[in-house]
């Protein structure tokens, strides 16, 4: 009997702790509500202040910067989860998320799956730049298309191939084996580098191709742009393509890339807006790689955030899409001024104008949602 | 030689538990604690969202799997041979076999795909799912061993049959049972393979159970395979605390089999 | 007086019939559970087996042996990730039976009691409780520097990543199961067979070789089948060091992938339905292999113990 009334007691201690525990942090969220009521999927309007997205490691320290800052200004949660752009655009598919977040544009089978249509609003540009770990080399590399296809392909396999010193007169490049890094997750990265590829070099062209997820014939797979900027941090002789803002912030030296021009180019704001100034189709679609442009990064592109045109799907509140877009519209405009501290390209005037037709296209029940 | 060997085996456990210990400790204060994550690139933050996020899905996951798991084992304990109780614990073995990431993919399509939302209840259930194996089993075996004296005399004396197994036989058991609970629990705690692509992550802090919710071992997961050094040291801090956790719960069962444990 | 007899028999008759329906009840409840317990498992593998239908018929057996992981091409073999998940846990399986066989014997044999058996106990069930992302954790950041000075002075490629450091974490992650089975299976050796060897004159040792190893041979067997049931299944660990490289590996310092980690990494973004199809058909395969294994350790096992 005391052994019963001893362990009734711990129970009831332990329940009551547990039951005030959620009680403080129930006071605590504010916004959200704990609901155990049976409205799944309608999501109530105004009580429910957050966007669910995801996609895209890209854009993500612009995203998570600016997320921030929005849900200062309103108190909008904002979601976001970076899972590579195939991610994004699978989650998208099945209607789990909000808005999606591709550097990849929709395949045509991606866009069938689908079914209905599908909006592509450009965010920003980005370059895609080709990070190494050499810690004995001082002296930024420079790199030509050739060289990187090459190195990528397994054809060159040591840091001080002739290849590489020839074009690097008076750097001293030790025998390090390259080791090189790719994304193990289906990327609109890869989709940028890959398509750049395939552009420069046939070889790759026809015996890899583009896409966000291809048959790397050599070397080691990360997790997202944070993956494969972690490999090449910890591993020297490392080689890998990372967004800009990941080399930045991780102290990782970057390549500069020879251009369709000829000249090599160093990945910032004004070379990526040089590439990046070209007319956009009205749709938005459009590859950055290998620029015309005489001083353009040739390893550029955008990203795009995807959202379905008619909103009220899955018993969606129209406040919900109201939300939605009103972020969206503040991302083409305020938001853009965020882009330059992470050295992000922002949208040229040409880009937004063609961004905010997009974004009035989109519809609730068939009503243009933005006025 | 052999002492050599079997010695030389719990050498990197506490290789692994003092370097956690070390990295962690550093890491972990009162605003670690209570604060969230920072967006990336800013140094400070901290695991508020995680640490919640966990107790909260471990808790939804332990409400569905203790009483289904229980009433489940005494079913199997009361029934040794019926074709239905051979059946069960065949399905039994065979959930604990499962990997747990086929249980992720498994209870996305239950779950997630219907309600077309990410959820703490999914990745609830994904656990529970996994915490049902060791529940069942625990609660079988240790009645397995209790005298049917027992039952005998509660039936002698006229008591239904409900109250002989709750009021009676549950309660000389609960030794067994709270352990094979709390063991169940501090596996769980520590899975990530069935929150990937159930529970999520969210960057926020939220107790809604329809939406994504972080965990722990989801943070350590993510944050530990980034480049960046802020998130490494946040993920150390998460480390320890999970290690924390869960060492905690497997020296309270100890203690309680042995503490608790009604003799016959 | 026969009017309150006759109430109090009433009262008895609608308690008993109350307490009847609520046995009934509760009866009834214990056999759905129990049903839906086996109807989850059902369900498990229905689902499964559905939602790979499609790439089952679109590519047939040749997804067994084809070599080529391509999602771009829409080729898929996994071949290379069967590779990866043999190599990976048969290397550690190798690496730690001459540990848990020790600790078995010596936990069994030697020290079956006392303080420092106890001890020995926990902290190997230990190993056992540690989470597999922390594994996967220190691995990334202790283990793999180590391999990595190690294959400099090999001389091979140092990724340090790949299926070498895998094999070293699992081993350590799946010492614990042939342990513990392993000590319970040589302690239930009937002390009469050791006696006698004894009495012969045995040395300890050749007790050790000639009588228990013998008679709990089938248990320790079923010990090592349950780790290798545990490594098969590991994901979380394995993906952290593994490199993920989609290609049949070169040699054990190099990258690859396990089934396991290639779900991991790209169940959430497989957007075509033949590539989800096609790594749900991983998870298939990779549940029907762990199950029969785990099912023959645990059939051994039960044999075992009532023999």
């Amino acid at each position: 009997m005391q052994l019963k009334s001893k362990i009734k007691s711990t129970f009831l201690a332990v329940f009551v702790v547990a039951v005030l525990g959620s009680v403080v942090t129930g006071c605590d969220s504010g916004s959200s509500n704990k609901s155990t009521s049976t409205d799944s999927t309608a999501t109530s309007g105004s009580a429910d202040k957050t966007l669910l997205g995801a996609g895209s490691t890209f854009v993500y320290p612009l995203f998570s910067k600016q997320f921030s800052e929005y849900n200062k200004l309103n108190g909008l949660q904002i979601n976001y989860q970076a899972i590579g752009s195939g991610g994004g655009i699978l989650q998208l598919t099945n209607k789990t998320v909000d808005f999606g977040d591709s550097d990849a544009p929709l395949t045509d089978e991606q866009a069938q799956k689908m079914g209905v249509p599908v909006l592509h609003i450009p965010m920003c540009s980005g370059a895609v730049v080709i990070s190494y770990n050499l810690p004995e080399v001082k002296d930024t590399l420079k790199l030509t298309p050739d060289v990187i296809a090459n190195i990528y392909l397994g054809k060159i396999t040591k840091w001080n191939d002739p290849k590489i010193t020839a074009i690097n007169p008076g750097v001293k490049i030790p025998a390090t084996p390259i080791l090189v890094a790719h994304r193990s997750d289906g990327s609109g990265t890869t989709n940028i580098f890959t398509d750049y590829l395939s552009k420069v070099n046939p070889e790759w062209s026809t015996k890899v191709g583009k896409g966000t997820s291809v048959n790397w014939p050599t070397g080691l797979g990360g997790k997202g742009n944070p993956g494969v900027s972690g490999l090449i941090k910890q591993t020297p002789g490392g080689i890998g393509y990372i967004e800009l803002a990941y080399a930045i912030q991780n102290n990782l030296p970057y390549a500069k890339v020879q251009n369709k021009s000829g000249n090599y180019i160093v990945p910032n704001i004004a070379s990526t807006s040089a590439a990046g100034n070209v007319t956009l189709p009205a749709d938005s679609k459009i590859f950055l790689g290998n620029t015309d442009a005489a001083d353009g990064y040739p390893i550029s592109g955008f990203t795009w955030a995807l959202i379905y045109q008619e909103q009220a799907y899955n018993k969606r509140s129209q406040d919900k899409a109201q939300d939605l877009l009103k972020m969206l519209w503040w991302e083409i405009h305020d938001g853009q001024q965020y882009c330059h501290d992470l050295d992000y390209a922002p949208l040229s005037p040409a880009a937004v104008t063609i961004a905010e037709n997009i974004l009035k296209s989109a519809t609730y029940n068939d009503k243009a949602i933005l006025q | 030689m052999i002492i050599l060997l079997s010695v030389l085996c719990t050498v990197p456990l506490f290789i692994i538990l003092i370097y956690i210990f070390k990295e962690g400790f550093s890491k972990i204060s009162w605003h670690f604690l209570i604060n969230m994550p920072k967006p990336v690139g800013e140094a400070g933050g901290g695991i508020a969202n995680a640490l919640v996020g966990s107790l909260l899905i471990v808790f939804y996951a332990s409400l569905i799997a203790i009483p289904l798991g229980i009433m489940c084992g005494v079913y199997l304990s009361e029934n040794q041979n019926t074709r239905l109780a051979n059946w069960t614990r065949l399905s039994v073995d065979v959930l604990q076999g499962t990997p747990s990431i086929v249980m992720g993919i498994v209870v996305y399509f239950w779950v997630v795909k219907p309600l077309h939302t990410f959820s703490a209840l999914s990745g609830s259930v994904a656990l529970a799912i996994m915490m049902l194996p060791i529940v069942v089993r625990s609660t079988e075996e240790t009645l397995k061993l209790l005298p049917d004296t027992l039952k005998e005399a509660g039936l002698a004396l006229g008591l239904p049959y409900h109250k002989v197994i709750l009021r009676i036989i549950l309660p000389c058991g609960i030794s067994g049972i709270l352990s094979g609970v709390i063991l169940a629990i501090s596996r769980i705690a520590g899975e990530t393979a069935p929150l990937l692509f159930t529970a999520f992550g969210n960057l926020y802090f939220s107790t809604n159970i329809l939406k994504p919710m972080e965990s722990l071992p989801l943070l350590i997961f993510n944050y530990a395979t980034s480049a960046y050094d802020d998130w490494h040291n946040l993920a150390w801090g998460a480390a320890l605390i999970l290690l924390i956790w869960v060492l905690l719960l497997n020296i309270i069962t100890k203690i309680i089999t042995r503490k608790w444990r009604v003799q016959f | 007086m026969s009017n309150m007899m006759n109430v109090w028999k009433a009262k008895k008759i609608k308690r008993s019939v109350r307490q009847i329906r609520a046995e009934k009840i509760f009866r009834t409840s214990l056999v759905l559970v129990s049903l839906s317990i086996l109807v989850i498992v059902v369900a498990f593998l229905f689902t499964l087996v559905i939602q790979s239908l499609p790439s089952i018929k679109a590519l047939g057996f040749g997804f067994l042996y084809g070599k080529a992981w391509d999602p771009v091409h829409n080729i898929y073999g996994t071949y290379p990730f069967l590779l990866g998940t043999l190599l990976t846990s048969f290397l550690a399986l190798i690496i730690s039976i001459p540990f848990s066989f020790a600790t078995a014997i010596f936990l069994g044999e030697y020290y079956p009691r006392g303080w420092f058996s106890d001890f020995l106990k926990n902290a190997i069930e230990l190993i056992a409780a540690v989470p597999s992302v922390i594994y996967g954790f220190w691995g990334l950041f202790v283990l793999v520097p180590i391999v990595r000075s190690l294959e400099l002075k090999i001389g091979v490629t140092p990724y340090g990543i790949g299926i070498f450091s895998a094999s070293l974490i699992l081993t350590i992650m799946i010492i614990p199961y042939a342990a513990s089975l392993g000590r319970e299976m040589v302690r239930m050796v009937p002390s009469s067979l050791k006696e006698a060897a004894y009495a012969l004159g045995a040395t300890r040792y050749e007790v050790i070789r000639d009588v228990i190893l013998p008679y709990s041979r089938s248990g320790l067997f079923a010990g090592v089948l349950l780790s290798l049931g545990r490594a098969l299944g590991e994901t979380m660990a394995v993906t952290m060091v593994i490199g993920n490289t989609s290609v049949i590996p070169k040699s054990i310092f190099a990258p690859g992938n396990t089934m396991a980690s290639v779900i991991a990494n790209e169940f959430t973004e497989a957007a075509s339905s033949l590539y989800l199809s096609a790594l749900i058909e991983i998870g298939l395969v990779l549940f029907l292999v762990t199950v029969v294994i785990n099912m023959i350790g645990k059939r051994i096992i039960k044999r075992f113990t009532t023999q």
